[in-house]
């Protein structure tokens, strides 16, 4: 194990001392394959509708999540005290200490889904939709928190306990057994299509990004060098974790990612409160923004699907995958599982991505002309930024701007970041996997195997190809999961109202 | 009814000190033992997504371990020299379940042994004998 670690980094050393011309062009190479064989698939999903230049995929999240929130009569807002009581553990059985606790699996989801989305996505959203995009971003925020509630109840609901004591679930699950067991067709389909949806989505969002982002991170303080190098480096750490089980590396980023991202909020708050005088003026150029775009490529529509895009790929609500993750938990009743969830597009999306936002728009960025409105760069795809940077470098210019030795820090919390988001969705894509091609070592390899691959392109191509293909094929994993949602939702509202009343009755009680 | 002496044991050799204090104890009184087990476990912390499928597995492993390495030891052995014994394992904290163990139990005292950490060791990782004598609901005996 460790000798092939050990080759694979010496490969990398021998391959960055060759020449580097030679080099770029294996980058040029993989983005060109890259970009040529997966345009149909982004296509499709970011099709408009006729007409428009409105992508349907859009309306799709949106519509979801204002379903769920009607259906469920604003679960997210009525039951937030009491999701918060659950995660403390107060109505938890001390008999089952020792089991994954409802803390442990919002910690675990969560875990998958802060990452370079809360800092590279919402800077990609906010440099092309402009601040408006931003109060789009909380409202699919705050909406997504009933889609997020709706899936990972049916999760548990749904899961499989297996003999040997293991637990796993997720959307596969629900949809063929949901479907069966309310006499619908058409479940064991849709099961097939998330899992393949799933795969790339793992390999895309929960992978190429995170290595595509972590290299412009890298190379932007250690000076340009080719990608692939990044790559061969990340999939070999990677590697050795999924695959050696080598859990050391894995413990050490549990433990640092949390500590990164409290790190990360707070020094956010503090200079957003160094400006204080401006939060007043950010807002405004939030509000205004979200409804007349301030001058912004495609108005206020361009801010709005901005604004949702990025919510959903970086919370990923609707989309199914924290649905694997909440499974696990030990609890008679699913729904409570469910109301923990809710919780996570809050923290993501209403609370970080927030502060990134915020932090983007109060350090002043973002150029704007003598009229108020905002510039657009040469190509008139996106607002003119101070140092011309995008995504996560948008990001840690801003955080730069107010403390200059931030982007260190940044540069380590994206590489963790990335790290942990592999990770998780190495797990998300595998368990898709497994559901296809049923559990094995060979199989299970296999994916592995490919997984690490991705590693090396997802961190060799640019970023273009490689956001539009992460975000094509995560919305495509939403596109299944909510007609499933859709279909099983009275289930979930049976088991929401049963749950409320014996909460209420007194029959559910608090342990301590 | 006996007098029920709760020993947190661990198998180490300060807990077998404490047990061999207790069942002289027990047996000058006519009393029985509670061979209290805990697995040092946090509901708050962190486990990855693959942990999270495994850990109801685990668990049951890992009380099954336990259970085995208790019955195979210290049980047997005090049921040979006639001392009535119960067996307790638990997850959570060690202080906080000793005292809960005793007071669900009835116990008279809790016998602990002590690790024999410097001072500072103890205020900064802080220990079991510490933390019991401010918590425990019973008398409580920490044998050297």
């Amino acid at each position: 194990m460790q000798q092939k670690n050990m080759f694979a980094a010496l490969a990398a050393l021998a391959v960055l001392s060759a020449a580097p011309a030679r080099a770029q062009s294996i980058d040029e190479t993989v983005n060109q394959i890259f970009a040529n064989s997966t345009g149909w698939f982004v296509n499709l999903i970011f099709s408009n509708f006729p007409g428009t230049t409105f992508p349907w995929i859009v309306a799709w999240l949106v519509i979801g999540a204002t379903v769920f929130t009607l259906y469920f009569g604003f679960i997210q807002f009525r039951a937030v005290g009491h999701s918060i009581s659950l995660v403390k553990g107060d109505y938890s059985d001390p008999n089952d200490a020792g089991e994954v606790s409802h803390f442990q699996a919002l910690a675990t989801a969560l875990s998958g889904t802060v990452g370079l989305g809360n800092i590279a996505g919402v800077a990609v959203a906010v440099s092309i939709g402009g601040p408006g995009a931003t109060f789009w971003m909380i409202l699919a925020g705050l909406m997504g928190m009933a889609s997020k509630f709706t899936e990972c109840t049916l999760g548990v609901k749904y899961r499989n306990e297996y003999p040997d004591g293991r637990v796993s679930g997720g959307p596969m699950y629900y949809l063929s057994k949901g479907f069966t067991e309310r006499g619908l067709p058409g479940g064991k389909i849709l099961a097939v299509l998330f899992s393949i949806f799933c795969i790339l989505g793992a390999l895309g969002g929960g992978n190429m990004f995170q290595a595509n982002q972590a290299h412009q991170q890298i190379s932007g303080i250690l000076g340009a060098y080719p990608g692939w190098i990044t790559g061969v480096i990340f999939a070999a750490v990677v590697f050795a974790v999924i695959v050696g089980g080598i859990k050391s590396i894995a413990r050490v980023t549990e433990k640092v990612v949390p500590f990164m991202g409290i790190l990360y909020v707070g020094t956010a708050l503090i200079i957003i409160v160094m400006n204080a005088d401006q939060i007043g003026w950010a807002f405004g150029q939030i509000f205004a923004g979200a409804f007349t775009g301030l001058g912004v490529a495609g108005g206020m529509v361009g801010a709005l699907i901005q604004g949702f895009k990025r919510a959903a790929f970086s919370n990923e609500a609707g989309v199914g995958s924290a649905a694997i993750a909440h499974a696990a938990v030990r609890t008679k009743e699913p729904v409570t599982e469910g109301l923990v969830s809710l919780l996570e597009p809050f923290i993501d999306t209403v609370v970080i991505c927030t502060m990134t936002a915020l932090v983007i728009i109060i350090t002043g960025q973002l150029v704007a002309g003598p009229d108020g409105n905002y510039l657009l760069n040469e190509a008139g795809t996106a607002i003119q930024t101070v140092g011309g940077t995008s995504g996560v470098g948008l990001t840690s210019a801003a955080f730069g701007s107010a403390i200059s030795w931030f982007p260190y820090v940044l540069a380590v919390a994206v590489i963790l970041f990335a790290f942990s988001t592999m990770i998780s969705w190495s797990y998300y894509g595998l368990k898709a996997w497994t559901y296809l091609f049923g559990e094995g070592q060979t199989t299970e390899l296999v994916f592995k195997v490919i997984f690490c691959i991705f590693v090396v392109i997802g961190a060799a191509a640019n970023l273009g190809p490689v956001i539009d293909f992460s975000d094509a094929a995560i919305f495509a994993m939403a596109v299944v999961n909510i007609i499933g949602l859709y279909f099983l939702m009275p289930i979930v509202k049976r088991e929401l109202n049963s749950y409320l009343a014996r909460l209420k009755s007194g029959e559910i009680k608090k342990y301590n | 009814m006996s007098d029920k002496f709760v020993v947190g044991y661990d198998g180490s050799v300060s807990a077998r000190r404490a047990l061999e204090f207790a069942v002289e104890r027990a047996r000058a009184q006519g009393g029985t033992i509670v061979l209290a087990h805990v697995l040092e476990w946090s509901p708050y912390s962190f486990l990855s997504a693959s942990e999270l499928e495994e850990r109801h597995k685990r668990r049951r492993e890992e009380m099954a371990r336990a259970e085995e390495m208790l019955n195979k030891t210290v049980v047997a052995e005090l049921k040979d020299a006639g001392m009535p014994v119960e067996v307790v394992i638990r997850y959570g904290s060690t202080a906080e379940l000793l005292g809960k163990i005793a007071s669900e139990m009835g116990a008279v005292q809790i016998v602990v042994g002590r690790e024999g950490q410097s001072a500072l060791e103890a205020r900064i990782f802080g220990s079991v004998a510490g933390a019991l004598v401010q918590t425990s609901p019973v008398p409580c005996t920490i044998v050297p």
